[in-house]
């Protein structure tokens, strides 16, 4: 039985088609929703890609929060279903208020597009498992809105729980200094998860590292986890 | 009754402002070696129609807990005419 993976499309999303693509790519179902459907159409896992969802007026992510597809989308992560949100996906994931904290203006004011390092402090997600834990890999960012701020009882919380997913860092692996973290985000954090591990959001993107044809295949760990997470039996997980 | 209501929206205290940084920067750099302590954020106006001024300044606050304003980074601040 093939996996069915929904990607859904904001007006505004520019990242839909490569997130479709990648996850195609693994081996996965993978199909478009429209932002105005209410269905996912019986997806297993969700899949929030980048773009600029209205504009970004407003707040990035603040509108399409309220799009007729999101009341699904919480369903799906209430009931367990993994959900990941890349770049845009991950600020609408926040201000949907299923991953906490908030995406500011980068601290150096610049829309940032290069590529960074990051290390993978969390890989038991659907979409981190494919990763050994501490591995360091490289991807794009591309983004203005970029900056993780969270309350001070959050961060602990986030970093107690073991809920930041990867994390700025020197090409060696070791802690960000200087422009290893790109916008200014506490802690290094480029993504975290919720209490529950089901709903991912990150703001660099595998999508865009996931093909040889790009010269780097370093975010396809982000898709290829998806079919070890549903080789694995339900009760498992 | 229809109420013409300001809603401010800044950056909560103590989360970094770069923005405002900027532009203090900039004001200082003009000469304007009086301005600190710079924050920006948004101006909102809508006509809002409710049975009270009161009324109207409920509705508005709903509308900022919802959507105008993000309860991580930002408080507001209403201000109703008439």
């Amino acid at each position: 039985m093939s996996l069915r993976v929904a990607v859904v499309r904001f007006p505004g999303s520019n990242c839909d088609f490569d997130t479709l693509h990648c996850a195609q790519r693994a081996g996965t179902d993978a199909y478009f929703v429209w932002h105005r459907d209410s269905s996912l159409q019986g997806a297993d896992l969700v899949l929030l890609p980048g773009g600029f969802s209205y504009g970004d007026y407003l707040r990035s992510g603040a509108i399409a929060r309220f799009s007729p597809i999101m009341p699904a989308v919480q369903a799906h992560a209430a009931a367990g279903g993994p959900v990941l949100g890349i770049c845009n996906g991950f600020q609408i994931l926040c201000e949907a208020g299923l991953l906490p904290g908030a995406l500011m203006r980068n601290s150096r004011l610049t829309f940032v597009s290069r590529p960074v390092w990051l290390r993978v402090e969390q890989a038991e997600t659907a979409f981190t498992s494919a990763y050994a834990a501490g591995a360091v890999v490289r991807m794009p960012v591309a983004h203005g809105d970029g900056r993780f701020a969270a309350a001070p009882d959050t961060l602990r919380q986030l970093e107690a729980e073991k809920r930041v997913v990867v994390r700025y860092v020197a090409p060696d692996g070791s802690p960000a200094r200087g422009d290893d973290n790109p916008n200014g985000s506490l802690n290094d954090i480029a993504g975290i998860c919720n209490a529950q591990g089901n709903v991912v959001g990150l703001m660099p993107h595998p999508d865009r590292a996931a093909d040889p044809a790009l010269g780097n295949t370093d975010g396809m760990g982000f898709f290829s986890s998806m079919l070890r997470w549903a080789a694995v039996p339900a009760g498992g997980r | 009754m229809t109420y013409k209501v300001h809603v401010r929206v800044v950056p909560r205290a103590g989360l970094l402002d770069p923005q405002g940084q900027a532009v203090e920067h900039a004001l200082h750099a003009l000469g304007f070696g009086a301005a600190g302590e710079v924050r920006i954020g948004r101006a909102i106006e809508m006509q809002v129609s409710a049975a009270s001024a009161e009324a109207a300044r409920a509705e508005v606050r709903r509308m900022c807990d919802k959507l105008l304003a993000n309860p991580v980074t930002e408080d507001y601040q209403l201000e109703i005419e008439g």
